[in-house]
């Protein structure tokens, strides 16, 4: 992670229009492929929960939802870092900005249902099935936004690399992609040994009772 | 005699918890048992598997030579609870009635009426729910289980919250249903009510029977005292 | 007994008449859903500059957000009758497909939230203005596909909040993400057909609004026996 960091700022050469604020590229990009992986990751794992009911697998997606909704945080805050001193906007609602918001009230959706149901198979079975629609939704809010956009023109950011990225930056993008995916990896494994824990004791507690 | 209850190896997990843990259990026509046991012993749970509600980890019930949970085993079980499961902004026969529609009989209004007699609440039954006593309420419950003639009927702590008088009558109806060919399971905590009822009686302790056996012949004053002891 | 339990559409109508029956019967829900719509459609009016906007502008948003919180307050009592004297045990224990127990319940909803917008749609008509003339079609057409989309995922969902502890801000946290696809492309053809284009040039829109709500019938009626106790 902080090797990729390094690297980042310190050799990668600047792009040429941007400047120094483009490095928050390499965050925010990574964070926003790994935060919609991580809601990808919670949908599959709730469905899989409900054909296995494998303790695990809820856990897993529990994890997953609450790492996502970091990385999808840190998403939103960087980008108006990056695009206030490049675009002199704070934000716009673009379909990829705003289904990164939506994915965020789905994170948050989820994490207070589940905070709201104490019986620990209505809540896999609750978020399972409100994990899946979500990913359903995503989809339509794209679309929908799209739309919107195309019959009511509005500012147009686009991606200021464009599509011949420098090798060099390239490669910091994959590194930092890769630093990231650890680190989605290490942060849910920390996480699930929580729940699995506090299961464990919630488990012995009602047995003794 | 048909064998309308039919349950082999029930198992029912709660996380780590074994709430019933390996039942096995068989009842004909118009035999009845009683299920006692302490709080948390599996009763309900077993109840519920039995009646569809819940799924067994392990072992297989069926109702009437159908398998649960199907819709034909279920169409088959009539259900009872300590609570009424009625809607109380509608009417005693509207509750019914409405319990026959999702039963498909064919003369739904000949047999609410009927079900309706059977329990002695015909004539309040143009009256919101609501309005009437918990005794009335309960027997209206009482009719909305029997309106399509179950095979089966399930009884969960039916005798709470009734007088004298309304035990009375659940227990001379129960024993009507034995005698019209029913199989009855009845959780209870009413030792007296329950061996009065059924043909033979069960404690559930931890998930198990820790005994079964015919209630004829058994003393109910040393019934209860051995109940004690065995839950103590 | 002559009795053959009915199959999944029938005993779906057979539920939303029981549960329109009880909502006739109080009919409580209902009044305050439609008397909150009027108040807000009244209340909106006054949050504008009139003279820098006209009515026609504002019309559309007014009509589709009080349309999503006007629908989300009737979803709550579906399931509050039931969960009361646990009913639901009873409708889990009849031979219907559990599906049909969701089905039923969309259906009564959306009665409900057609009938709450049948008070308010005049309602913007009048206080806004809005020529609505041969338009009139088409909107209710709208307000049909919208309201069948919001009653899939509210049925759903209030099914699921009905036993926990925030139940009322749950609800809506839950399903508001999931009203937009519903209230943007509803929202984006009404003002188009207000300003008198034709119906034709709406028809993005509409196709989406279709789509969400087949997407979306067909997949919370497949979830919601998921989300029963098993």
């Amino acid at each position: 992670m902080i090797a990729a960091f390094v690297r980042a700022i310190f050799f990668t050469p600047p792009e040429r229009l941007q400047g120094y604020a483009q490095k928050i590229f390499y965050l925010h990009v990574p964070s926003a492929w790994i935060a919609f992986l991580a809601f990808g990751l919670t949908a599959f794992a709730g469905a899989y929960w409900l054909f296995l009911k494998d303790p695990r697998l809820d856990r897993f997606a529990e994890s997953s939802a609450e790492v996502g909704v970091v990385f999808t945080t840190g998403v939103l805050l960087t980008g108006p870092l990056w695009g206030k001193p490049i675009w002199g906007i704070w934000w716009v609602w673009d379909a990829r900005l705003t289904s990164t918001l939506f994915l965020w009230f789905l994170f948050l959706g989820y994490l207070v249902l589940r905070s709201a149901v104490e019986d620990r198979d209505a809540r896999a079975r609750y978020s399972a099935v409100v994990a899946m629609l979500g990913a359903l939704l995503i989809p339509f809010i794209h679309l929908s936004v799209y739309l919107f956009r195309t019959q009511h023109p509005m500012p147009v950011v686009a991606n200021p690399t464009g599509v011949q990225m420098p090798m060099v930056m390239v490669t910091t993008l994959l590194l930092s992609l890769f630093a990231f995916t650890l680190t989605y990896i290490a942060l849910v494994r920390a996480r699930m040994a929580f729940a699995t824990e506090r299961d464990a004791l919630l488990d012995r507690a009602t047995t003794e009772a | 005699m048909t064998v309308l209850l039919d349950a082999v190896g029930l198992v029912r997990l709660f996380g780590a918890r074994r709430a019933v843990d390996g039942i096995d259990l068989a009842l004909g026509a118009g035999e009845a048992l009683a299920l006692f046991g302490p709080n948390g012993a599996g009763k309900t749970t077993l109840l519920r598997i039995l009646a569809g509600l819940l799924k067994p980890g392990a072992g297989r019930a069926t109702i009437a030579g159908a398998a649960l949970p199907a819709d034909a085993a279920r169409a088959r079980i009539g259900l009872i609870s300590h609570r009424t499961m009625l809607y109380d902004a509608l009417t005693a026969r509207e509750n019914v009635r409405f319990a026959a529609r999702l039963h498909g009989i064919a003369d739904e209004p000949g047999a609410t009426q009927r079900a309706l007699e059977t329990l002695r609440v015909a004539d309040r039954a143009d009256v919101p729910v609501r309005a009437l006593s918990r005794g009335l309420q309960q027997r209206v419950a009482i009719a909305r289980a029997i309106v399509h003639a179950p095979d089966v009927i399930l009884a969960d702590e039916p005798y709470t919250g009734l007088d004298e008088q309304g035990s009375a009558a659940l227990t001379a109806l129960l024993k009507e249903r034995r005698a019209a060919g029913a199989a009855l399971v009845v959780v209870t905590h009413h030792l007296h009510e329950g061996l009065a009822v059924a043909s033979h009686a069960a404690v559930m302790r931890a998930g198990k029977f820790a005994r079964l056996e015919r209630t004829d012949g058994l003393d109910p004053a040393r019934y209860a005292a051995e109940y004690r002891e065995l839950v103590s | 007994m002559m009795a053959t339990p009915p199959g999944t559409f029938a005993a779906a109508w057979i539920i939303a008449r029981k549960d329109l029956a009880i909502e006739f019967r109080t009919r409580s829900a209902f009044m305050s859903a439609a008397l909150l719509s009027l108040l807000a459609i009244v209340i909106f009016f006054f949050t504008w500059d009139a003279t820098a906007v006209t009515p026609i502008d504002i019309a559309p948003g007014v009509m589709w957000v009080t349309f999503t919180f006007s629908g989300l307050l009737g979803l709550h009592r579906s399931f509050g009758v039931e969960a009361q004297e646990r009913a639901m045990d009873a409708l889990l224990v009849a031979p219907v497909p559990r599906e049909a127990i969701f089905l039923g319940k969309a259906l009564a909803n959306l009665v409900f939230v057609v009938g709450v917008q049948m008070v308010a749609i005049p309602a913007v008509a009048l206080f806004y203005n809005l020529p609505i003339g041969e338009t009139w079609l088409a909107l209710a057409g709208l307000m049909l596909l919208a309201s069948i989309g919001l009653v899939c995922i509210g049925t759903l969902f209030a099914g699921m909040t009905a036993n926990t502890r925030m139940a009322e801000l749950l609800l809506p946290v839950l399903a508001l993400p999931f009203f937009v696809p519903i209230v943007l492309p509803a929202a984006q053809a009404t003002a188009q057909l207000l300003a008198g284009r034709p119906l034709s040039d709406a028809a993005a829109w509409l196709r989406i609004l279709l789509a969400f709500d087949l997407v979306f019938l067909y997949a919370c009626t497949l979830a919601f026996p998921f989300t029963l106790e098993d």
